[in-house]
């Protein structure tokens, strides 16, 4: 009978992503939950010392799936090895963080599984052997509670919402043959944004702008300098070309769970909210005391963003030094 | 249901009240049906747009056509509703199947459950690869290059077609139907089909063959009402704002 759980780790040139430590820890609290075994998948070429390092997040089992076919993350090679082991462990749960790979890596491994999925998940309860997950649905404007029928039950979880918990424990290490399969896909380039800085869906702390910037982004992104974060848009300022598609928050966007959300001349609409309303502190600034998006803020300040920003970010460096 | 609309939960706690919704084409759709129409212009061949819903969803389809897809196929049937996105993908899988197709284009989600699923079952239960987020799509001999938008960067991925991928925002600006696109549109066909006909076991689609089971639709945790600092000169609200983040929230 299935039990236990598998959890997937995502890692990028030989490095964690942040959302593997929270699907291993969440792996382990679901594993208890279920009082089965945690088995932890690590994907990728030469990821020995990866291995290693995620042993302190309470595996009972590492599974290390090492070759050179599964160097950049493809869709076929890595449903074709996942799907290769399953078998063997025959997990109640399959778990994965819901990134751009983990969802698509999800979405294609619970097909091949004819497996529930449920994706893009806030929270992940275990009572009496039944995992219920949480997901937002309609953009955030209600939030579902769900089970999973038959198993594997594949769940992927949010980015940057699931407590990160080191648990000590011995485990054994398996290096089964991998079996990329048939692999139609190919990585043709790798076109990266500049490195150094702090990536959007993995930000504990996020300045977003909006139209009130008027595409002077400058006095933003010192301050998420200040606080080490990463700057947000809204779909207008990626509109009017002042930032790139990939910043814009939002419905039709990215979804960011950070710590800290801190709005800048954005009015608050509600396909903005929709990609940050599980912000854990929102802060709005916007010269309009009327503006939307302060109903859903938890701090707001009413004034001028290029008068609050610098005086903001002077506050911080303060406090810092 | 359209972005701006109120979605209110049923009395069953587990659906939505639909009789005051404005039901639209999803904005990841209009992308995809947009693409095609540019695939279609530069390269030839036909589109054909493919629904799974209710009477209702055939006005999508009329969209789509007035922007200048050439046919459209609408599984209609009682029994496929209420399904999860893999009973909806099984479905689509069944439709494409009795079709020729070269490239299949598919919303990355829908904004409804936000699944962000039925592209890629899709292609798994065709047996094509698949190609998920894409920003840009390139069709070459034979092939097919796409940049796919991924945390903090693009990759770059080919797959032979026949394959299929999800739209991403940037792929394009897709127009809106003409009123000449709207008059003919009427005269275009919508095959209508039902799931006997596509040779399904009714079993495994629609609500009965849901594995997603949503036991409550509950309103999201509300936030305590917003604090507002008092703005007298930007330094002071400034000092306080980070004040309170610092000792209060413990955040900076
Ligand atoms: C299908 C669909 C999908 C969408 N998806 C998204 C999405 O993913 N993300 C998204 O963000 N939007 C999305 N939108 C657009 C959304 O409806 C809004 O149009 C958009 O979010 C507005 O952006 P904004 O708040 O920057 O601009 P505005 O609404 O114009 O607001 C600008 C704000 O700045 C304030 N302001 C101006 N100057 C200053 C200043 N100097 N100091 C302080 N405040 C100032 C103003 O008071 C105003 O509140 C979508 C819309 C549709 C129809
Ligand atoms: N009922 C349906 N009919 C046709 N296409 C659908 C249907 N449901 C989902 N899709 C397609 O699958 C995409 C992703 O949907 P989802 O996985 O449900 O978020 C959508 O953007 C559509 O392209």
């Amino acid at each position: 009978m299935a039990k236990g759980v598998l959890a997937i780790t995502e890692q990028r040139d030989g490095k964690f992503r942040k959302v593997a430590y929270e699907v291993v820890s969440e792996g382990r609290r679901i594993a208890d939950g279920l009082a089965g075994p945690l088995t932890v998948v690590v994907m990728g070429n030469a990821v020995d010392a990866l291995a290693e390092e995620i042993k302190a997040f309470g595996a009972d089992k590492l599974l290390v799936l090492d070759d050179p076919a599964l160097a950049d993350y493809r869709t076929d090679a890595y449903t074709n090895a996942l799907a290769a082991c399953l078998p063997a462990v025959d997990p109640a749960v399959v778990l994965l963080g819901a990134t751009a790979q983990g969802k698509d890596l999800a979405a294609r491994l619970a097909a091949r599984l004819n497996a529930g999925l449920a994706m893009d998940c806030t929270a992940v309860k275990v009572a009496a052997g039944t995992v219920t997950c949480t997901r937002p649905m309609f953009g955030g404007k209600l939030f579902a509670d769900v089970t999973i029928q038959g198993t594997p039950q594949v769940i992927a979880v949010r980015p940057n919402v699931m407590a990160i918990q080191r648990v000590a424990r011995e485990a054994a290490v398996e290096k089964p043959a991998v079996q990329p399969g048939e692999v139609k896909t190919s990585v043709v380039e790798n076109l990266m944004d500049a490195g150094g800085k702090v990536e959007l869906t993995e930000a504990e702390v996020i300045v977003s702008g909006g139209r009130g910037t008027g595409g002077n982004f400058q006095p933003l992104e010192a301050l998420a300098v200040a606080l080490g974060g990463a700057v947000g848009a809204s779909r207008s300022a990626v509109d009017e070309g002042w930032r790139k598609h990939g910043d814009q928050v939002g419905q039709t966007g990215r979804v960011v769970s950070p710590a800290l959300y801190i709005a800048c001349g954005i009015s608050g609409a509600i396909q903005h909210l929709a990609g940050m309303s599980t912000s854990k502190v929102i802060v709005a600034l916007n010269k309009d005391p009327e503006a939307p998006i302060f109903a859903k803020a938890d701090y707001g300040i009413v004034g001028d963003i290029f008068q609050l920003l610098p005086a903001i970010t002077a506050a911080v460096q303060k406090i810092k030094s | 249901p359209d972005t701006e609309s109120l979605v209110q939960i049923a009395g069953d706690g587990k659906s939505i009240k639909k009789d005051d919704i404005k039901w639209v084409m999803n904005p990841y759709d209009e992308l995809a049906v947009e693409e095609a129409l540019r695939i279609k212009e530069a390269k030839g061949g036909s589109v054909t747009v493919v629904a799974v819903g209710p009477q209702k969803a055939q006005e999508t389809l009329r969209t789509a056509l007035a922007m200048g897809a050439d046919k459209g196929v609408h599984v209609n049937d009682p029994v496929a509703e209420g399904g999860d996105a893999l009973a909806t993908a099984k479905i689509l899988a069944a439709v494409v199947k009795g079709l020729p197709f070269d490239l299949i284009i598919c919303g990355q989600r829908a904004v409804d459950e936000d699944n962000y699923q039925v592209g890629a079952a899709v292609a798994e239960f065709l047996g094509i690869p698949h190609i998920s987020i894409v920003a840009k799509a390139e069709v070459l001999d034979g092939r097919i290059r796409c940049h796919r938008t991924v945390e903090g960067g693009t990759v770059v991925v080919e797959a032979p077609l026949p394959a299929l991928f999800t739209t991403q925002r940037g792929l394009n600006e897709p127009r809106y139907a003409s009123l000449p696109g709207i008059m003919k549109a009427k005269k275009k066909p919508i095959e209508v089909k039902t799931i006997a006909a596509l040779g399904l076991d009714p079993a495994t689609v629609g609500a009965a063959g849901r594995k997603l089971i949503i036991q409550a639709l509950r309103l999201p945790p509300e936030r305590k009402a917003v604090r507002m600092i008092p703005a007298d000169t930007p330094a002071a609200a400034a000092e306080e704002l980070v004040r309170i983040l610092h000792t209060e929230v413990k955040l900076i």
